[in-house]
């Protein structure tokens, strides 16, 4: 036991308040429930007005070449300004006020590329032969995209949902410092307070949101692709 | 206001910031990679140790970036080292899992043809599927560093500096300007690292595979 390091962790994992399960019983309806809540909310609202804005520009970008790489340039460029920096810069823009609402705007900027980008390679991924056939059908344009080439490109996108989803579910955490709400408040708080049990609480639900949301939509992204299920096995 | 953001440059301290975070993510990303490159590297050839690695790396994807530097903080404490380990965390996943897929998705009548050739193991290794790999290995390591200097902004709330100081003390001063100049600085280096890093991905795209590209293969 000479070694410092093992020392210090047995330090650390005797700490008596590393998790105070107390704590946690007290104030599970009146900090974690909300805080859980918040966080659900801002990070379904913003994949959701993501795909709003995605979908369209996404179908544009297929259809019309050119319109793709100006669209991924800016869209890249918003995926990379790291988020407090987004926040910071959305909320000195006169009117924006701190709250939920500059978490969301930046959360659908995050969204864009993922989005976007997948929603062009599943319509990508539909065979032109595909195509021919429901023109020879007597489809007119509007229904080979709604009827033929959205839905084949379904699983792709709902990729991209997952991608998205789970991202944003990470950086919301972040949105609590300009007071997004969400499970972040727990983090600060307990970073504040100097008060691991908070930040763990924070950190494990946000993980096991993100985690959840991932399976989830990974299941729904194999229940849209059956032909590579019976492949699989 | 963008002269008030230039003042904001001009003040003494902000050289020592941006040197933090410069720091910061470099020394994060560099043992990331040579953590992860050496486990790639051993477990090119098996099955198992891919799904392990690709599962790890996925798992450690949805762990939120805040939430690993805020839980570094009860192991190391306030400062560099808990910002130093919960980057590294953080960096290490999508440059395990980019080059553990890179690395198995190398055409296998590629190898068997330098087999053929009388290439030992070795020589496959640094001859066939490293340069093969290459692109896609690098685009891991793009994603990690782009990622790891956006999680160093967060460094300053465990008390380790960086930009990320400048963001906060804006806000708690109300001085959009310094938190602007934070903003501002931090982008720039996040989409220079972008940048810089993609020309590298395509300084280490073989001859070969830019021709086959280019032709649509």
């Amino acid at each position: 036991m000479s070694n410092p390091g093992l020392l210090f962790l047995q330090d650390v994992l005797q700490e008596p308040t590393l998790i105070d399960w107390e704590w946690l019983r007290e104030n599970f309806w009146e900090d974690i429930v909300p805080a859980l809540q918040g966080h659900i909310f801002l990070s379904f609202i913003s994949v959701a007005i993501a795909l709003v804005i995605a979908l369209p520009i996404g179908v544009i970008s297929a259809r019309y070449r050119k319109v793709y790489p100006p669209v991924t340039f800016v869209t890249g460029i918003l995926y990379s300004i790291p988020s407090l920096a987004l926040f910071a810069i959305l909320i000195s823009i006169p009117g924006v006020v701190i709250g939920p609402a500059p978490v969301i705007i930046a959360l659908v900027a995050y969204s864009l590329l993922i989005l976007i980008r997948n929603t062009v390679a599943g319509i990508d991924s539909v065979p032109p032969e595909t195509i021919d056939a429901a023109r020879g059908m007597g489809l007119t344009n509007r229904q080979i995209l709604f009827r033929v080439e959205l839905l084949l490109a379904l699983p792709i996108i709902v990729a991209g949902i997952r991608i998205a989803t789970v991202t944003i579910i990470g950086i919301a955490t972040i949105g609590a410092y300009i007071n997004g709400g969400g499970l972040g408040v727990l983090i600060f708080d307990g970073i504040n307070r100097q008060f691991p049990t908070m930040i763990i609480a924070g950190a494990v639900l946000a993980t096991a949101m993100a985690i959840v949301a991932d399976l989830l939509l990974l299941g729904l992204e194999r229940y849209l692709r059956p032909w590579a299920r019976a492949k699989r096995t | 206001m963008p002269s008030k953001i230039f003042e904001v440059y001009a003040r003494p301290d902000f050289p020592e910031k941006l040197r933090e975070h410069v720091v910061l993510s470099l020394v994060a990303l560099l043992v990331a990679v040579a953590i992860a490159m050496p486990v790639a590297l051993m477990i090119r050839n098996t099955r198992v140790g891919a799904a392990i690695a690709i599962n790890i790396g996925n798992v450690g994807r949805a762990v939120p970036s805040l939430a690993i530097l805020a839980l570094a903080l009860p192991l190391l404490g306030i400062g560099f080292a808990s910002a130093l380990l919960a980057l590294t965390a953080l960096a290490i996943p999508p440059i395990l899992i980019n080059a553990s897929t890179g690395l198995r998705e190398v055409n296998k009548d590629v190898i068997d043809a330098a087999r053929g050739m009388g290439l030992s193991g070795g020589q496959i290794l640094t001859r066939i599927q490293l340069p093969i790999a290459a692109p896609v290995i690098f685009a891991g390591i793009r994603t990690s560093a782009v990622q790891t200097v956006a999680s160093a902004t967060l460094a300053t709330f465990i008390g380790a500096g960086g930009l990320g100081d400048l963001i906060v003390e804006g806000l708690q001063r109300r001085g959009p300007e310094i938190l602007l100049a934070g903003a501002i600085a931090v982008a720039i280096l996040a989409i220079i690292t972008e940048i810089g890093f993609g020309a590298l991905e395509r300084a280490f795209t073989p001859r070969g595979l830019k021709i086959a590209q280019k032709r649509g293969n």
